[in-house]
């Protein structure tokens, strides 16, 4: 019994860490010792540069525009989206005599809101692309069709208008998934809570104020982290849907596509890790902040 | 007055949802002219030849085979594995057992960004670029931290008393996982499974780097090719016949799966 133990642990746990070491930890080390090379891709040519791609980071204006824009997204998309998954979500809990219950039809309302989170963000950039088109986009075709030519735009093209164009389907394609997670936390709330606050003669904000919101703060946190990575990210987005990509004029340029050209449109390998490096501690700082806001006082329901 | 808000914004929104992704099916039957002149009209006569054109020349038929044998091959590996490491943490005491625990779970804490340049030197160096077995291998090696993760705490809860009764029976300690435990922990196979197979099927940065064949694109690379060359030759019908053929699949998967999906994607989440 003994030998046929370590038999079966050896057998269950070895060809998972062989993958595991192969092909996820390894890159992972190398990429810390390649971020202080020169490394071009040549075998054997990696020359010590110490923290000299770091220093040249800093005043690279290409991934300068790349941190800023990223910075944006990170103070902008997971913010609009929980405010608005948030809003969704209670609205569709004022149904039923005491207003207190999903209102008709909310089963039906978050199975349409949810479908986008199953696509691709690949699919959905495509799809967004259309739908900014200048001359047949369904955007500006809504907007003229409505009499109001003068706002219609082109609007992956211009400056100021990119960004928030390619933020808006960052938040399009999520705030449904968090909608639905965020009503899930608010079937969760005990009911005599809301009764208890409906007879003290509060109204709907008190009550979203008072009850809904501090109990559903611990998944709210949740989303921070997961929309926070997401923001740090927009590979996907930026790189198929906006000009050059990341233009106009770096406008929509992120890091990771910064990363993705510098080594495998240009070869050097060595100054991407480095990049790579950055994007690591931007994650991690974002973990650390994340976790020490959760550590406040938590609310027992007994 | 009071009652109707609740309806007015959830309606708002689901427009803003539905509207573009019915405006692309509908435009996928439209003629070019009709796209270009009148973004707005029904398609009049449905020209089904756009599907044709997309499946076919453009290789949408391709690519989701590709993308089919891919995600098949890297969900079998990542199930598997994930879970037999999941079970032996789980329900084995061992030296080093919370330090296997940390190393493969520490992993879903770093960026693949991060990865992306060595990885791409060591696929190249075991010959796996372009390959089928290459991007199953690395798929299933990124998916199997956050299976372990989610099955980890799983296959914790399970009672114990049937896996005794059946070692009692003289079952190996394979037998006992494969026929006993595993059947249990369905629920929580079925949930990280969906989970993994979204995640898996919508990948686009690893596929970019790994597999730059066009023959052995994935769906969403071929896709993505197809937008960007469709400027030269403006395609649009067969651009939008192949973002709706694309999309298709997960919309069938969705209608029949939905409450699982739903279910199994957020408690992915709140994890």
């Amino acid at each position: 019994m003994k030998h046929g133990r370590f038999r079966f642990l050896v057998g269950a746990l070895l060809p998972a860490l062989v993958l595991h070491g192969v092909f996820v930890l390894s890159p992972y080390a190398q990429a810390f010792y390649l971020s202080l090379t020169d490394w071009t891709g040549v075998a054997g040519e990696a020359n010590f540069v110490g923290a000299g791609n770091f220093a040249r980071l800093g005043g690279d204006s290409l991934f300068l525009d790349a941190v800023r824009n990223n910075a944006v997204m990170l103070a902008v998309v997971p913010l609009v989206t929980i405010a608005l998954g948030l809003f969704l979500a209670s609205m569709l809990h004022l149904g039923g005599k005491d207003g207190r219950r999903p209102i008709a039809g909310a089963k039906g309302y978050q199975i349409v809101y949810f479908f986008p989170q199953l696509l691709s963000l690949v699919m959905i950039a495509v799809l967004w692309m259309f739908v900014y088109n200048p001359n047949t986009g369904l955007l500006n075709g809504a907007l003229r069709a409505v009499g109001l030519d003068g706002l219609a735009r082109s609007w992956l093209a211009e400056p100021s208008l990119a960004l928030p164009a390619v933020m808006a389907v960052l938040v399009w394609s999520s705030v449904g998934f968090y909608m639905v997670l965020f009503s899930a936390a608010i079937d969760a709330i005990p009911r005599e809570l809301y009764e208890a606050a409906l007879l003290d003669g509060a109204n709907n904000w008190a009550m979203f104020r008072r009850v809904t919101l501090p109990l559903v703060r611990d998944t709210v946190q949740v989303a921070f982290v997961y929309l926070g990575i997401g923001a740090l990210d927009g590979f996907a987005v930026a790189q198929i849907m906006t000009v050059g990509p990341g233009g106009p004029d770096g406008a929509t340029e992120v890091m990771g596509l910064t990363l993705w050209r510098t080594a495998f449109t240009f070869g050097k390998f060595g100054y991407a890790s480095a990049m790579g490096v950055a994007l690591f501690f931007a994650a991690l700082t974002l973990a650390v902040l994340a976790l020490r806001a959760g550590r406040k006082e938590r609310i027992e329901l007994a | 007055m009071r009652r109707a808000l609740p309806h007015v914004a959830m309606l708002c929104w689901g427009v803003v949802t539905a509207f573009p992704l019915l405006w692309a099916v509908l435009s996928s039957f439209k003629t070019d002219q009709q796209i270009l002149t009148d973004p707005w009209s029904l398609p009049t006569d449905p020209q089904f030849g756009n599907w044709a054109r997309a499946w076919g020349e453009a290789n949408i038929g391709r690519y989701l085979l590709n993308s089919l044998i891919v995600v098949g091959g890297a969900l079998v590996l990542t199930m598997l594995l994930g879970s037999l490491v999941a079970y032996a943490l789980a329900r084995y005491e061992f030296l080093g057992n919370r330090l296997i625990y940390y190393v493969f779970v520490s992993a879903m804490f770093f960026p693949v960004f991060l990865a992306l340049v060595p990885l791409f030197f060591v696929v190249r160096q075991l010959g796996l670029l372009d390959t089928y077995q290459g991007l199953i291998l690395v798929y299933a090696a990124y998916a199997v931290p956050f299976t372990v993760f989610f099955l980890h705490s799983f296959f914790r809860t399970l009672p114990s008393e049937v896996a005794e009764a059946a070692f009692l029976d003289g079952c190996s300690h394979g037998a006992v996982f494969f026929r006993v435990m595993l059947p249990m922990a369905r629920p929580g196979l079925v949930a990280v499974g969906i989970f993994n197979f979204l995640g898996l099927w919508n990948q686009y940065l690893l596929p970019m780097v790994l597999n730059t064949d066009p023959d052995r694109y994935v769906l969403v690379q071929g896709l993505a090719n197809l937008s960007v060359s469709q400027g030269y030759r403006s395609d649009w019908s067969g651009l939008f016949a192949g973002l709706t053929i694309a999309m298709l699949p997960v919309l069938i998967a969705y209608v029949a799966f939905q409450r699982h999906i739903r279910a199994g994607m957020t408690a992915g989440a709140v994890k």
